[in-house]
């Protein structure tokens, strides 16, 4: 295909993807210097268009017919539970809603924003040491990232500082200084913004949990708590608490998003190119295989277009950047069976359940009032801050009241108490109080990775192009499931302390399996992951691929295993610590930079 | 490098906000109201003139008796009925969704565990046609009757047995089609009147959801008070 194609003007740096990653690492290869060329398949988009008042204020547009998502008409996954399966298409969104078009996921996110817990970047050696090996499950594939939180420190703080995040340090440079998460490691400085306020079922929360004994505080939020203007001189104004985050572009300017935070200034940039509407196929190599020498696009008019190009990334989110690396042969593919092969291996999600908790009918919870990254948590039952010791499973989960606005079409769907029926009018008295009197608290585990939970190419179904889908091969484990429950039981002391009317505890039960039909989250991780050891990572601590050393990888794909956390603050981090590493050693010696 | 400088604005000068605030005038707190009867009780008012134009008559009158008995009026407030559920039901299936545009519709399709989802070859126009037939076809064997002429705890059987999975379509499971008419009956109590259902902002107003109105910068910390404002819509509507 590539031969009669059209081959363009060589460039410096292909990006493929237009998401938080894809932006972060072209404004940093314009910033050195080079030129850059970002392909994104979707749209161009932008606030201004997309998140225009009140037109963008739609329900049915933006979370039931999912207009800024991606389009699954031509191209999505299949899924199966087990490897005796037939994987079947993912053919209606639901579990997961990943981006597509400018901003990608990025535009629609919430904006919690998290930097990834010490122990959780080094939990395979954090388990033995307090645990020993043995405590590690058969067949579970606990891994260390390969690098730390006092590395990583500096490339938090910098996205914080670019997204404008409202929050509340406990420790800055050692010195408690506030009211923040007890658990959180210190920081070099304060968050950028004040943390948000908290609406009123996370105000309950926080008085219930500290009577409890537990340590709320408040989640860091990239929804700015006043106007701010970030280090690449862009605004940011307000949030109004509009509830319209997760699925919408903000009207008023105030989710950070690559579309206001980043693009502004990038699109200005005369080294940068950006160009909507192509969809990368495959990444070229030259003939000795070690070498990437460019991406095949399909253009807006569905030319096929080589662009050729001295490195690329890929930022086309955790589970495309895999896919575009096996259509590629760019690192061995993962094999299950002989358990051989990184690509594709430790695919991990988020291992979250909510539970309802209805208030006195006197009391309105206002649910619609929200930002998708607002809320209150405690962490006293996540990562290593409590023993697992005498409870025998792995990982652990933030609790929160992260109230992001529920809007009155998903609240029919919810409808009332477990037993309710879905219709006729008990649905909808049930529906009703339960709208107006109830609050969500979410335990929003970690997964972690399995033997037998992997990424490959479905051998079946293709997408618009020809291509074969990414098969998905997913279950929930004994371990994870047994972290959640008990989590979940602290929630029930909560929500006592609330003076529940009642009180919906939801747990993951055993031998039921993954529901495709169900959000979850888009919290995919995994599939491509970052390490110290080639033969159990696809790439080396600095996100470079092990095997094509001009190919950098950037997404949750590269998370040996899941975490309580959301991504996107560590996918942000680990563009500004792998474009560093780019910037300070590889573009003046481009090779492997680790061996 | 470029950097700094008001011209990279996330907000867009000052236009931006009094565009919003001029929008915003004149919304200012109209109680919800509507026709509540003597009783307590809304009137299941009779749906507005309206000609369908993707359903048949036989189809419409399905969709007007299921529509009626899965969200009914009665004091909690109005039906499907009094806020044009149907009508927004037929504006949807002129619309690509109907067709299936977003979803992956690609051979072979392989029936399978529930849990890794739908699997039909049928878009949602397709569901409707053979749902509704084979709806009618049910109420036609065991009542001699098409559906709306049954008596409404008879359609509510019947639905329930639809919904329970219990009855088959040909090749269409009666739960698919159960439920995508059941997500759009919702859809079209609850979004923005712009779509064709939701008239009057009552499903908006029964539930207390303010609708467009997308500013609660005073009323976040105004804790457990009863939010004073009514629903508005997209187009300044108000309720
Ligand atoms: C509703 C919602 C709420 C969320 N809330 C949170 C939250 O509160 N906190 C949090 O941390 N995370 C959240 N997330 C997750 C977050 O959005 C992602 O972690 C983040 O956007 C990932 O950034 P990325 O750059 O890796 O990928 P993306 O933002 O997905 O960008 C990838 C881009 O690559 C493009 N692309 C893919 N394949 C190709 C190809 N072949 N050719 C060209 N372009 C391609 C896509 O179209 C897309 O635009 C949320 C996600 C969703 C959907
Ligand atoms: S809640 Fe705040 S950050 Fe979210 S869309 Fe509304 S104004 Fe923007």
């Amino acid at each position: 295909m590539s031969d009669d194609s059209r081959r363009l003007k060589p460039v410096d740096v292909v990006v493929v993807g237009g998401g938080w990653a894809g932006s972060i690492m072209a404004k940093e290869m314009t910033e050195a210097g080079r030129t850059v060329v970002m392909l994104e398949r979707g749209p161009d988009r932008s606030t201004a268009g997309e998140g225009a008042y009140p037109a963008s204020i739609d329900e049915l547009e933006g979370n039931f017919r999912y207009k800024l998502f991606q389009d699954l008409s031509k191209n999505t996954v299949t899924i199966r539970n087990n490897a005796s399966q037939t994987a079947l298409p993912y053919r209606r969104m639901a579990a997961f809603l990943p981006g597509e078009g400018v901003g990608g996921a990025g535009l629609h996110w919430s904006g919690v924003h998290f930097r990834m817990p010490p122990d959780d970047l080094r939990l395979r050696s954090r388990v033995i040491e307090k645990y020993g090996a043995k405590f590690i499950p058969e067949g579970m594939n606990l891994q260390d990232y390969g690098v730390t939180y006092e590395e990583l420190e500096p490339f938090f703080d910098k996205a914080e500082k670019v997204f404008g995040t409202s929050g509340e340090a406990y420790k800055v440079n050692g010195q408690v200084v506030g009211q923040g998460n007890v658990f959180a490691p210190s920081r070099s400085d304060h968050f950028p913004l004040p943390p948000l306020k908290d609406v009123y079922t996370a105000h309950l929360f926080r008085k219930a949990a500290e009577e409890v004994g537990f340590h709320p505080y408040s989640l860091p939020a990239a929804n700015a708590s006043q106007q701010y203007t970030n280090p690449y001189g862009v605004q940011m104004g307000p949030c109004n608490f509009c509830g319209y985050c997760s699925g919408y572009a903000c009207y008023m300017y105030s989710k950070a998003s690559p579309n206001v935070n980043i693009l502004p200034v990038l699109r200005r940039h005369p080294l940068f190119e950006l160009r909507a509407n192509c969809h990368v196929l495959r990444v070229e190599r030259d003939s000795t295989g070690t070498r990437a020498t460019g991406v095949t696009y399909t253009d807006a008019d569905g030319k096929v277009v080589t662009q050729p190009a001295e490195m690329v990334i890929l930022t086309a989110f955790q589970f495309h950047n895999v896919r575009l690396m096996l259509l590629s042969g760019i690192g061995k593919p993962y094999d299950p069976v002989r358990n051989e092969g990184v690509v594709g291996r430790n695919f991990v999600y988020q291992n979250v359940t909510t539970s309802v908790v209805w208030l006195d009918p006197k009391v309105e919870t206002n649910q619609y009032i929200g930002a998708g990254g607002g809320g209150v948590a405690f962490d006293d039952f996540n990562s290593e801050n409590f023993d697992h010791g005498p409870l025998g499973f792995v990982g652990g989960s933030p609790v929160w009241v992260n109230q992001a606005g529920v809007k009155a079409i998903a609240a029919a769907h919810s409808g009332g108490p477990p037993g309710t029926p879905r219709w006729g009018s008990a649905w909808k008295a049930g529906m009703i109080d339960t709208y107006r009197h109830s609050l969500r608290i979410d335990a929003h585990g970690a997964n972690m990775a399995y033997r037998d939970v992997y990424l490959d190419l479905d051998p079946t179904w293709k997408d618009a192009y020809g291509q074969p889908l990414l098969r998905m091969t997913f279950d929930w484990k004994d371990n994870d499931i047994r972290m959640n429950r008990y989590v979940v039981d602290k929630i029930g002391n909560v929500a006592k302390a609330m003076g529940a009317r009642n009180v919906h505890l939801t747990r993951r039960e055993f031998g039921k399996p993954f529901d495709t039909r169900q959000y979850q989250t888009t919290h995919l991780g995994g599939g491509a992951v970052m390490g110290t050891d080639p033969q159990t990572s696809a790439l080396n601590r600095y996100m470079q691929s092990w095997d094509v050393h001009n190919v950098f990888v950037i997404g949750a794909n590269a998370f040996p295993q899941g975490t309580g956390y959301n991504p996107t603050g560590m996918v942000a981090a680990l563009a500004y610590w792998a474009a560093h590493h780019i910037r300070t050693t590889y573009l003046a010696h481009p090779g492997p930079l680790a061996g | 490098m470029v950097s700094g400088g008001r011209q990279f604005l996330g907000i867009n000068g000052s236009g931006f906000i009094s565009s919003r605030r001029r929008f915003m005038q004149g919304l200012a707190g109209v109680a919800a109201c509507g026709t509540v009867s003597a009783s307590g009780t809304w009137a299941a008012a009779p749906p507005k003139a309206y000609t369908p134009v993707f359903f048949n008559a036989a189809e419409w009158n399905f969709l007007l008796a299921a529509c009626d008995r899965l969200i009914p009026a009665d004091a909690n407030g109005p039906g499907a009925l009094a806020l044009d559920v149907p009508r927004f039901i037929d504006q949807q299936m002129t619309t690509p969704y109907a067709q299936g545009a977003q979803w992956y519709m690609a051979a072979p399709f392989v029936q399978g565990p529930d849990n890794l989802g739908y699997q039909l070859p049928y878009p949602p126009c397709d569901l409707y046609r053979h749902g509704i037939a084979g709806m009618n076809a049910h109420a036609a064997t065991r009542h001699a009757r098409p559906f709306a002429a049954l008596a409404p705890d008879v359609q509510d059987d019947l639905l329930r047995a639809a919904e329970g999975g219990k009855l088959v379509f040909g090749d269409v499971p009666s739960a698919a089609f159960f439920d995508q008419l059941l997500a759009n009956v919702m859809e079209g109590a609850f979004s923005d009147p712009i779509h064709g259902g939701n008239t009057g902002l009552g499903g908006w107003a029964m539930l207390g959801f303010p609708g467009a109105r997308a500013d609660f910068m005073d009323w976040v910390d105004r804790y457990g008070a009863h939010y004073p404002l009514g629903s508005v819509s997209i187009t300044g509507e108000t309720a």
